[in-house]
């Protein structure tokens, strides 16, 4: 059991090119992917609110890593890094951004609510610690069913001081449910930081209530993610074991496109120290130096990811809004007994 | 047929269901070793087990979000609230995410789950855990509500609810569990959700009314059935989705037409069923459409407070009276 105060460091054991370029080129489509997102919302065709996940891309990219396909993934509203490194196809992503027809839910949840039954992505939700229950109750499903998936629930910092956080640990301890329950700690819930939210900010540690397994780790280093949840994995796979994970964080960017700086709540020179620890920098320089890629592997990579977004707005741009009769559509599902 | 009680025929509802179906699982505080607060799930942990009869800790968003969960790949489960008051702690799961989720994913996941237990006027249970609750539900888009007034509905229409592919919120009452009926014995019958039902035929009035206040007409009825006025009594059974064709038929048939709902009046049935009725059967309507509703005070504890919080017999054959012109003639 491993339960550590100061994050975890990566092992990084059985690195090699390809899986090393699946990291790397998973992160950087996330980064490309916010980027352009932030574009198309100054340009207004993306409304309402709109959450960046840039500089918390190693998380979702570490995490999937180590995810069968069958297994599932729920995140709250800051979850397109969640959705694209579970496998949707990101044109279909950046159609539901934009409100359009051929987005995953065809306009109707936009950037809040990603949803992909194809990749098992459960959402998309925008009430905080609401979907905690929710993941709770498929790793019940999954346990109910003797299958042997996982499910990993990502949230943020904000979500710690909810009743619901605290319901679902313990029923995640008290059933032995196989969640994985991967907290992101940016160190922000919106404005308010860690210190003014929360008598215990060490979140790791709230684990140990419960009596589960439970560890923070460097959350810019994709590795030391990877081998954290992968831990979390085989215990949940083994024997339904929950681990909360604490995965510490920062975002670059400000809480929505509404606050685009985030400066009210945080320095300026807090910011900028954060983002010398850039996750996708830290590791395509640890890739480089190990050997497990060369620089034109990087460029490549960079080179395919902003192809991908490229397509996948020009798919978001040519897509038609949805047919008015998707108003009433949806609403309940026709019953199919 | 059976003559057995609502509480009955419920656990016969949930026993046919599970047996029929292994994804259908019932979950909530006191289900199991218990035997339900009220009794519904007696005898149910000995036939299925732990792992489908689920007690659960006092977390009432906490398992109500876990049965979302189940729902959303592929489980069937209903969720016992001990009583619908502590359903408020769920509110934001049964609102934000079982409501939602089939629009907001655009039907890539829908939320098949039945949230059941007892709600409305109880005896002297005061403030809390006495009230109607049927109005916060309703009003949200993607909930499906339902109000059984007898053991054969209790039976047919939870039959129903359980395999319905979306959230229903099933509120039956403390006052009824103990009341006899006949029901079917047949495991396959269940009742449509979103039908009403004539209770009573008359030619004078149609008075709507469900649960308590369904039983609290009909003896109204009877009464006045002997002053030459005829009631006929509809039961809408489901309020939502609302069988407005039944009702609206009731009204072009007898011209008159009364609401009796146990809940506060503001922005309740009444309120609604008196717009449906004025907007499509306004030409057809002999008099104005009479509201009969519960006072806008929390439920008073003193037995007095309490007869006078909820609609009387009085008060319903005084709004029956004025729409049928005082005396009863036409």
């Amino acid at each position: 059991m491993a339960q550590k105060g100061s994050a975890q460091k990566a092992a990084s054991p059985g690195i090699d090119a390809g899986l090393a370029r699946r990291l790397l080129a998973g992160m950087v489509l996330i980064r490309r992917f916010e980027e352009k997102s932030a574009e198309a919302y100054a340009m207004g065709k993306i409304g309402g609110f709109l959450h960046l996940y840039i500089g918390e891309e190693a998380v979702a990219v570490g995490a999937t890593s180590v995810l069968r396909p069958d297994d599932y993934a729920i995140s709250a509203y800051r979850e397109h890094g969640h959705c694209l490194a579970k496998g949707s196809d990101p044109r279909r992503m950046m159609a539901e951004l934009y409100g359009r027809r051929d987005g995953l839910s065809r306009g109707k949840g936009g950037s809040m609510h990603l949803f992909d039954k194809t990749t098992n992505f459960l959402g998309g939700h925008a009430i905080v610690g609401a979907h905690l229950p929710i993941a709770a109750g498929v790793g019940f499903a999954i346990k109910y069913r003797g299958t042997d998936q996982v499910i990993v629930c990502y949230f943020g910092d904000g979500a710690v001081p909810e009743g619901e956080f605290h319901e679902s640990m313990n029923l995640a301890a008290l059933w032995k449910l196989p969640v994985v329950w991967l907290c992101e700690n940016n160190r922000y819930a919106m404005g308010t930081s860690l210190e003014r939210a929360l008598a215990q900010t060490e979140i790791w540690k709230f684990g140990e209530t419960y009596g589960i397994p439970c560890e923070a780790v460097d959350g810019m280093d994709v590795l030391a993610v990877r081998d954290s949840v992968s831990r979390a994995v085989t215990r949940a796979r083994a024997d339904k074991t929950p681990t909360p994970i604490e995965a510490r964080t920062y975002r670059f960017r400000g809480h929505s496109m509404r606050d685009p700086a985030g400066a009210v709540y945080r320095t300026k020179e807090e910011v900028e120290q954060e983002k010398q620890r850039d996750p996708i920098l830290l590791f395509r320089e640890k890739a480089l130096a190990a050997g497990w890629l060369a620089e034109d592997d990087v460029r490549k990579i960079e080179k395919d990811a902003n192809d991908l977004v490229d397509e996948a707005v020009a798919f978001a741009d040519a897509s038609p809004e949805p047919d008015l009769s998707e108003l009433l559509t949806d609403i309940f599902k026709e019953n199919g007994g | 047929m059976t003559v057995m009680t609502y509480r009955e025929a419920l656990n016969l509802a949930l026993r046919e269901e599970m047996r029929r179906d292994p994804r259908v699982f019932v979950m909530g505080e006191e289900v199991g070793l218990y035997e339900g607060a009220y009794k519904v799930t007696q005898g149910m942990l000995k036939e299925f087990g732990p792992a489908r009869v689920v007690d659960t800790p006092i977390a009432e968003s906490g398992f109500t979000g876990v049965g979302i969960g189940a729902a959303m790949v592929g489980l069937r489960p209903v969720i016992e609230m001990m009583t619908f008051n502590f359903a408020l702690l769920a509110l934001d799961q049964i609102v934000n995410s079982a409501a939602k989720m089939c629009y907001m994913s655009g039907g890539q996941f829908n939320v098949p789950i039945v949230i059941r237990g007892p709600g409305g006027p109880a005896h002297q249970l005061a403030a809390q855990h006495s009230q109607s609750m049927e109005a916060y539900f309703y009003h949200v888009p993607g909930l499906k509500v339902v109000r059984p007034s007898t053991p054969m509905d209790a039976k047919g229409l939870l039959k129903a609810a359980i395999r319905d592919d979306n959230p229903v919120i099933f509120i039956e009452s403390e006052t009824l569990y103990s009341v006899k009926g006949e029901v079917p014995e047949d495991p396959d019958f269940t009742i449509p959700l979103g039908r009403a039902i004539v209770r009573r035929e008359g030619s004078d009035v149609t008075v709507v009314a469900y649960m308590g206040m369904m039983y609290r007409v009909m003896e109204v009825a009877e009464e006045l059935e002997k002053d030459g006025i005829s009631v006929e009594l509809v039961d809408p059974r489901t309020l939502q989705p609302m069988d407005t064709a039944t009702i609206l038929a009731s009204v072009r048939k007898t011209h008159r037409a009364v609401v009796v709902e146990a809940g506060a009046g503001f922005a309740g049935m009444g309120s609604e069923l008196t717009a449906l009725i004025t907007e499509q059967a306004f030409d057809d309507l002999d008099a104005p459409v009479e509201r009969v509703t519960g006072a806008s005070a929390p439920m008073p504890y003193a037995r007095n407070l309490e007869r006078a919080k909820t609609p009387s017999k009085e008060r319903i054959i005084e709004a029956i009276r004025r729409v049928c012109g005082g005396d009863g003639s036409r």
